[in-house]
């Protein structure tokens, strides 16, 4: 039987992964991540997660002790985030192009420096072009939801990368809220049979080099190199309908739809939208409804998958309205604006019309979005949509 | 003697654009990157194994009364002349044929 709890984030996160029941867990604490840690700590000590649980000393042995274990046909979960992140790049991009199904929370956190250890998505923001799969949850019950969904979307064949499921820090890590943790068979007859490793199979009887030097120009090298990157982005593009099935299927199963790729919140009729990623989102949709009850014909678009970048969706949507308002948590140090901004900006080329697009940043180093930001957020976007030129990036809690 | 693979690995079994993995151990033939070649003096050569254990590209193969380096992989590093115990193996420059 299904039963509720009242729990945070990082709980709801943790429920899942025993849902999901892994061989192995490798940690190392890192804020706001510390607690999924420890949830998980304690859950393979009362028996509640029959895993593996492995303490080693520091981010970049926890994604190479899961990648051994990975090939050894284990199914492997870690959670991480900022710094620790950043320590764990140097295996963090082997793992897609290795094709291992890995699936890692990050609990997002701001970028040091300044010295932060509050929430932003600067983190999981940076490594967005890494190769992993990242979806972003809005609430407890679709953290746990989507770390069981992250599995099976992992180790679909048509896939086999790893896939981060990010919650923001603070917000979602330690705010409580009432979550439903699905009846354990129901998940195992959803998960199916597990097979991490068909393509590779780390067997002594079958013995075979996984990552071999694939040579410089000259010989066959680069070809080989082209071709497995080809692979890759081909298996990403092919991740885009598996999360579609996958979300309906859970929703048939469970009777909880999420959106897959991208949410549309009173879209039908409206003349513009915002733009949210993550939790930021619940904030986001009182603010429509604010809006629409003086008259604002307003909408909300909400991303929850990033990577890969769903261009089809994100057209439809953005194809409904005459401007929009994007809010990003981090910053795209590059183009002087946010990531999914940019992102949303790429994606309008592939309309038959450009539309006007303003720039806000907030929510950093733990920083609220409140209602009132996004009622503000909506009021300077309906100044867009009038044709006033707007000067932004906005930065939210200066 | 070291135990034979039973069955090894059937790589056509998966796509070949998938995870990079080889069953052929010589992918690459970093002998070509060699400047120079270790030449083994098999009558100073007591098959100590010295070299065998310190190459760091495991090219030394075993022959009936030496050690020698297969030239194919070997890089020319000169690790194993300079721990080589009996001083057998010495480093000559390749030469354009």
């Amino acid at each position: 039987m299904a039963k509720t709890i009242v729990c945070d984030g990082n709980e709801a996160a943790a429920w899942g992964v025993a849902l999901a029941r892994p061989d192995m867990v490798a940690v190392y604490p890192i804020t706001p991540q510390s607690s999924l840690a420890e949830y998980i700590s304690q859950f393979v000590a009362d028996g509640i997660i029959q895993a593996d649980l492995m303490d080693v000393e520091g981010e970049h042995s926890v994604l190479s002790v899961l990648q051994g274990a990975c090939l050894a046909g284990a199914r492997t979960f870690t959670a991480s985030c900022g710094q620790g992140l950043a320590f764990m790049f140097e295996p963090y991009f082997r793992t897609p192009p290795l094709r291992l199904p890995i699936v890692m929370s990050i609990v997002t956190r701001d970028g040091i420096t300044p010295q932060c250890v509050w929430g932003g998505q600067q983190d999981a923001m940076t490594v967005r072009e890494v190769g992993w799969v990242h979806m972003f949850c809005e609430n407890g019950q679709e953290i746990l939801d989507t770390v069981v969904m992250a599995f099976k979307i992992a180790e679909h064949r048509d896939v086999m990368l790893p896939v981060n499921v990010n919650h923001d820090g603070n917000y979602l890590s330690y705010g409580v809220e009432k979550v439903e943790i699905p009846d354990q068979e129901e998940v195992d007859d959803f998960l199916g049979e597990k097979n991490t490793n068909w393509h590779v199979a780390l067997d002594p009887d079958r013995p075979m080099g996984v990552d071999p030097l694939t040579g410089g120009a000259g010989g066959p090298g680069p070809a080989m190199f082209a071709r497995y990157r080809k692979g890759s982005c081909k298996a990403m593009q092919n991740a885009l309908p598996v999360i579609t099935e996958v979300h309906q299927e859970w929703g048939k199963r469970f009777g909880r739809y999420h959106a897959p790729l991208v949410e549309e919140y009173f879209l039908e009729d409206a003349e513009y939208a915002i733009v949210t990623i993550g939790s930021m989102a619940g904030a986001g949709k009182d603010a429509v409804d604010i809006a629409r009850e003086a008259g604002e014909r307003v909408g909300l678009i909400k991303i929850k998958t990033f990577r890969p970048f769903p261009l089809q969706v994100v057209c439809q949507a953005l194809s409904k309205v005459r401007t929009v308002g994007v809010v990003d948590r981090s910053v795209s140090f590059g183009w002087n604006s946010g990531p999914v901004y940019q992102e949303l900006l790429s994606a309008q080329y592939f309309l038959e019309e450009r539309i006007p697009a303003v720039s806000f940043i907030g929510g950093l180093a733990g920083a609220d979005i409140t209602v009132e930001h996004f009622s503000g957020v909506i009021e300077t976007t309906a100044r867009a949509l009038r044709g006033e030129t707007v000067a932004h990036p906005i930065w939210l809690n200066e | 003697m070291r135990p034979q693979a039973r069955k090894p690995f059937d790589q056509s079994t998966i796509p070949n654009d998938l995870c990079p993995i080889a069953t052929e151990h010589v992918v690459l033939k970093t002998g070509d990157w060699r400047a120079e070649r270790p030449v083994v003096d098999r009558d100073k050569c007591v098959k100590c194994a010295t070299c065998w254990v310190y190459c760091p590209t495991q090219c030394i193969v075993e022959k009936k009364y030496w050690f020698e380096a297969n030239l194919e992989i070997c890089k020319g590093c000169g690790i194993c002349a300079q721990e080589c115990p009996h001083h057998a193996i010495t480093m000559v420059e390749e030469l354009e044929d």
